[in-house]
């Protein structure tokens, strides 16, 4: 049942070196995309650490991008491979709990990547507001 | 006496020279003539081809030249003699009076506000009214204000004083008088610039006769956030909106008429850009550029002029307008052309909008005359093609368009270069060392958390779609910030003085700005808090413009509150941020120079001058890359003896290790300490060691010609490529002699779907071989089929000569390529006369010519190196699409990558010609020089952290870390982090399965309290 004026509110965790330039770079470009996303910026995809994630979804956040170099670009050397095999793993476990896994996904965006970047947030937006707000796991008082 | 220079000219060119000097541990006198550095860039509003704000970018290199403790400032002031010689001369300036007591002046404006008297605004073009007494532009530095004397009542009529009386500092001083200053230097750097031409004078074009027919610098004003409409693009007849805008290229450049042959480079660009800015301003307008050549020949130029064209529609019309009429009755402008089948239109536009050219002037000739400095036929500072950055006058230099027309990138590679000129003039005196002195930081133990928060307008940038004062509002009633306000630039000098008062007034002990990216800007705010006494550490950078109002433009409520929820994120994040110190790196003293061509070579001898050892690797078994193939210039100047002296000079260099026929294995290490393996190919060169230790890295590893697969090239031995010509034309010009007629054909793997850029050199290639061609026999027809002619800057001169020799060119559309039939192959008949048939389709003749040739010469592209990759992903920086090295900002930081302590020059970063490229390796090393001259480097201040009692010594970090920076400690058994080898990924941080490493600045508690405010 889609409630057609669901906002859904998204996390991205981008590194500071690819897709973190690759989101300033869609602005530098003015390239429009949804307002629902709210950036974190890490140094690396490789400092992701998965619990960031489940705690986004217990505080109520409908859903999570992670985004890092593109493999063999990390300015880390391999921070980015560390991050992907860890959340390959991480995303096993949430649709083993009953997570969508449109929730929580992944992509590699580049410096110079800027349409790339509005492109996946437009994507996962779309595709959080198809499957509506966030009920499991979220923590409520 | 140390290491000083004087730099005349306080435009981007003579910023980026002082800032170089400084940082190489030279002492600066930074003169300018007007009461503010910033030259025209300041007047810009955006750049091409990124549309980056020029503001934005320029405002923090402003701020940093006032800032930096090797640079003094001399502004509204002029140079009037300059005596001596190498390593002594003697200038002397004359500094106008502001009528400001500049040590009291605040910059508070006030007496602004108060002055009675409006005049017209220079900074906006005369197109606004500013005030007798003005602070010239909100970024102005020194920010300081200037009277006009004579607009001053009180100087005309002897009555008002008005700002004296609202002055609080007591700073006015209507005495003032002219002040002589003296100065000794060991060298001068030129940056003086060049004058826009005065369109007036081509009364044709009704420049100041028709109100809406304005020039591109005012028509830039007119767009920018902080010009005369607030970046309202409206046209001065009645204040409407324009729906048709014409812009005409090439006013009084490439003008016989007005003595300006040459071509002003930079205007193509520039009406491409503001076409699509206002595009962006106003959907619904139509933008038309009336142009000879379309001139896109930098870096990522024609990807751009292909959306303007594709994306923005912007109408490409070639015609060159003889005039402008106006219509009376609505003031619109009428523009009649020749369409190319030749029939006359006639248009109406709103506005019009003249490219007018950059110029030498009778006073920038006189100046020129009076310091020595000869000048070339057009005017500009002469200079040669192996010493593009040296003035006729020994121990003088010249940056930026002083020497020619240029654009910014240009203008500071070669601001740069003539900076590394200018230092290693004087290797045998002392640098000036400079300890910054930081006020002792407050301690913090015990306080409560006292946040301040500083939101940025950005003009309109930010302001047009969030509502500033909202936040601002927001803000102030979050946990523990206990002020909060906004500020138009928070960039400027004037906005980063107060938020140091705030910090040092309220006893903040948090800072949080919103505003652009911290990637260009969190730098130039932590070190306002260093200043100001508080750990630089403890800020936190909102981005609410690149990732909130530049992508969320329609949404303007939807954007605020976004803009209010990541202020709070951040608010909350910050309430746990923690002070941090930086250890101290030293910093080898070698240099890894990448490539044995020119660039690597020029690079290698400028950087050994100056005392490095350097390191040279050419995989080739002998130097010279690329312009072993080039045996003139353009300007006739031979390359040949160049190469082998400059060769020569590498080789008995005693600093320069050469390693040829040797390949990089392998590049660790970081800025300061690089180690790196080389292996060799077929011989070695005596026993040197293969692993070596350096400081910095410089790619200069060129590129390299197409070899086309059309036009029959390779299957017939008559379709050559423009490099085997200029073989032929150097060493068998028999073979020439014969011929009748050649048909060049230019934009060969250029400019096409697969490889959209444009390849710079090959139009001044081929005019220079044509020339050559008809200098060996002047009868022999040459026709040359192209696309646009590039011949940009003083090339021009050169295309003008060709068409005076009689080379024929004839223009061809894309997809509408030359055709080429070859009548019998000479490769297997020899002494046959067949010829090559070459259709093409003439455009202004509109019919099919065939032309019968003798040899076909393709002007082949020059392609990025396919190693580049590997090397690309051994240092960890970025190419571009076409495979380029791709440097940290295009416009500003040309020579250096985002990685500290890698640079690159020459080809491997784009196409240029040999002058180019000498000055982009000389540019190179003045960047490595500002490193490999310091003893110690600050590290990191955020690496990683080991909480012992935590550890179980499993070992799984030091797996993981890429920088080895982790190791066990003995006896322990738990891990230790090498400080100065980490980088701060947090990569072990985020895999530790005790929980026991954390990031220091992005602590796993900093992130979760912004996580649960989201």
């Amino acid at each position: 049942m889609m409630d057609k004026n669901f906002e859904p509110r998204i996390v991205a965790f981008l590194c500071n070196w690819c897709s973190y330039a690759g989101a300033d770079l869609a602005g530098v470009s003015r390239i429009q995309y949804p307002t629902n996303v709210r950036i974190i910026r890490l140094p690396c995809s490789g400092r992701i650490n998965p619990l960031y994630i489940v705690k986004a979804l217990q505080n109520g956040v409908d859903g999570v991008l992670v985004s890092g170099c593109h493999p063999g670009d990390c300015h880390y050397i391999s921070g980015n491979l560390v991050a992907g095999r860890k959340f390959a793993l991480l995303k096993n476990f949430l649709v083993h709990l009953g997570i969508e896994p449109e929730r929580v996904q992944f992509s590699w965006v580049s410096a110079s990547e800027g349409p790339r970047f509005a492109q996946i947030v437009k994507k996962v937006v779309n595709e959080v507001k198809e499957i509506g707000p966030i009920e499991k796991m979220v923590k409520r008082l | 006496m140390h290491k000083r220079v004087l730099v005349v000219g306080g435009g981007i060119a003579g910023i980026q020279a002082s800032l170089d000097l400084a940082e190489m541990g030279v002492e600066v006198f930074l003169l300018e003539k007007g009461p503010s550095i910033g030259g025209r860039m300041a007047q810009l509003d955006k750049t091409f081809p990124t549309n980056d704000c020029a503001m934005c970018i320029l405002s923090p290199k402003l701020v940093e030249a006032a800032a930096h403790p090797n640079i003094k400032i001399i502004a509204n002031a002029e140079l009037k003699s300059l005596d001596g010689e190498i390593p002594n001369f003697r200038a002397k300036i004359l500094k106008k009076p502001r009528y400001i007591d500049e040590e009291k002046c605040t910059g508070c404006a006030i007496c602004m506000s108060k002055c009675p008297v409006k005049i017209p605004d220079e900074y906006n073009k005369g197109l606004s009214k500013t005030k007798c007494m003005r602070i010239p532009f909100p970024q102005a530095v020194p920010a300081l204000p200037i009277m006009d004397r004579e607009s001053c009542i009180y100087h005309q009529r002897g009555k008002c004083r008005i700002c004296e009386k609202f002055c609080e500092a007591d700073a006015i001083d209507f005495d003032q008088k002219e002040e002589s200053i003296d100065v000794e230097v060991g060298s001068v750097i030129f940056a003086s610039g060049s004058e826009e031409f005065d369109a007036a004078i081509k009364d044709e074009y009704g420049y100041k006769t028709f109100p809406n027919v304005l020039t591109s610098i005012e028509f830039e004003r007119i767009l920018s956030a902080s010009g005369p409409t607030e970046g309202h693009i409206t046209r001065p007849s009645d204040g409407k909106e324009p729906r048709r805008i014409a812009f005409i290229q090439c006013v009084g450049s490439r003008d016989m008429q007005m003595g300006n042959e040459y071509c002003s480079s930079v205007c193509c660009m520039q009406a491409v850009k503001d076409s699509v800015i206002v595009k962006e301003h106003l959907p619904g307008v139509e933008a038309t550029i009336f142009f000879m050549d379309i001139r896109a020949f930098g870096k990522d130029f024609d990807k751009f002029v292909n959306r303007a064209k594709d994306d923005y529609h912007t109408r490409f019309i070639r015609a060159r307008i003889s005039a402008v009429e106006i219509d009376p009755a609505t003031e619109n402008l009428i523009i009649q052309y020749n369409s190319e089948a030749g029939s006359l239109i006639e248009e109406n536009f709103d506005l019009v909008v003249l490219s007018v050219g950059l110029l030498s002037t009778a006073g920038i000739r006189k100046m020129a005359a009076r310091f020595d400095i000869e000048i070339n036929a057009c005017g500009f500072a002469r200079t040669s093609s192996f010493t593009p950055m040296t003035a006729s006058r020994p121990g003088i230099f010249i940056a930026g368009t002083f020497s020619g027309p240029k654009d910014i990138p240009e203008t500071v590679m070669q601001a740069s270069g003539a900076a590394s000129a200018a230092a290693s003039l004087l290797t045998e005196l002392p640098i000036r060392e400079l300890r910054e002195e930081l006020p002792q930081e407050f301690d913090l133990r015990g306080e409560q958390i006292r946040t301040g928060v500083f939101v940025c307008r950005c003009g309109i940038n930010i302001a047009a779609t969030v509502d500033v004062p909202g936040v601002v509002e927001y803000a102030s009633a979050l946990q523990g910030v206990v002020h909060s306000q906004e500020f138009i630039f928070a960039c400027a000098q004037d906005s980063q003085k107060l938020i140091g008062e705030k910090i040092k007034e309220l006893k903040l002990n948090r800072v949080i700005v919103s505003a652009c990216t911290p990637r260009t800007h969190e730098l130039l705010f932590q070190k306002t808090l260093s200043s100001s006494g508080l750990n630089p550490y403890l800020f936190e950078f909102v981005n609410i413009r690149e990732q909130c109002s530049w992508v969320h433009q329609k949404e303007q409520e939807k954007a605020t509150e976004k803009a209010k929820d990541l202020v709070r994120m951040a608010a909350t994040k910050a309430g746990l941020l923690e002070p941090l110190s930086r250890m101290s790196l030293k910093v080898n003293k070698g240099a890894l120079i990448i490539g044995g061509g020119v660039a690597g070579m020029v690079a290698s001898l400028e950087l050994s001058t100056q005392g490095y050892e350097v390191f040279l690797v050419e995989k080739e078994s002998e130097l010279g890359g690329n312009l072993r193939h080039v045996h003139y210039t353009l300007e006739g100047e031979k390359t040949d003896r160049f190469l082998k002296s400059l060769i020569a000079k590498v080789k008995k260099d005693d600093n320069i290790q050469l390693y040829i026929d040797s390949e990089i294995r392998e590049i660790m290490g970081y800025v300061g300490n690089f180690h790196t393996k080389i292996g060799n190919g077929k011989q070695t060169t005596n026993n040197k060691p293969r692993e070596l230790e350096h400081g910095v890295v410089i790619v200069a590893t060129g590129g390299e010609e197409y070899q086309p697969s059309e036009y029959l090239y390779g299957r017939d031995e008559r379709i050559i490529t423009q490099r085997e010509l200029e073989e032929r034309l150097t060493k068998q010009q028999s073979a020439i002699d014969k011929l009748g007629s050649i048909v060049m054909i230019q934009c060969v793997g250029s400019r096409n779907g697969q490889y959209p850029y444009c390849s710079r050199v090959c139009c001044s290639q081929a005019i220079k071989n044509a020339l050559k061609l008809k200098e060996i026999n002047p009868e022999v027809n040459v026709y040359m089929l192209y696309r646009d002619i590039r011949t940009y800057g003083l090339k021009e001169l050169y295309y003008k000569k060709a068409r005076e020799k009689g080379v024929i060119f004839i223009r061809y559309e894309e997809g509408e390529e030359p055709q080429i039939e070859a009548q019998n192959s000479k490769s297997e008949q020899q002494a046959s006369n067949g010829e090559v048939l070459v259709k093409a389709y003439d455009p202004i003749l509109q019919r099919n010519l065939v032309i019968n040739a003798d040899l076909v010469v393709l002007s082949s592209a020059i392609r990025a190196r396919k190693e580049n990759k590997i090397l690309s992903q051994m240092l960890k920086v970025p190419l571009n699409a076409d495979g380029f090295f791709l440097e940290a900002h295009v416009k500003l930081r040309p020579v250096d990558f985002a990685t500290d302590g890698i640079f690159v020059c020459g080809l491997a970063h784009y196409p240029k010609d040999v002058s180019e490229t000498i000055c982009q390796a000389k540019a190179a090393s003045a960047r490595a020089v500002t490193i490999l001259r310091k003893d110690e480097i600050e590290a990191e201040g955020r690496v990683s952290q080991i909480r012992k009692e935590r550890c179980s010594g499993c070992g799984l970090c030091i797996e993981i870390c890429p920088y080895t920076a982790i190791e066990l400690e003995e006896g322990e058994r738990v891990a230790i982090v090498n400080e100065a080898l980490c980088k701060g990924c947090g990569a072990c941080a985020a895999s530790c399965r005790s929980a026991a490493i954390d990031l220091k600045g992005f602590k796993d508690e900093q992130i979760l309290a912004a996580l649960s405010v989201v």
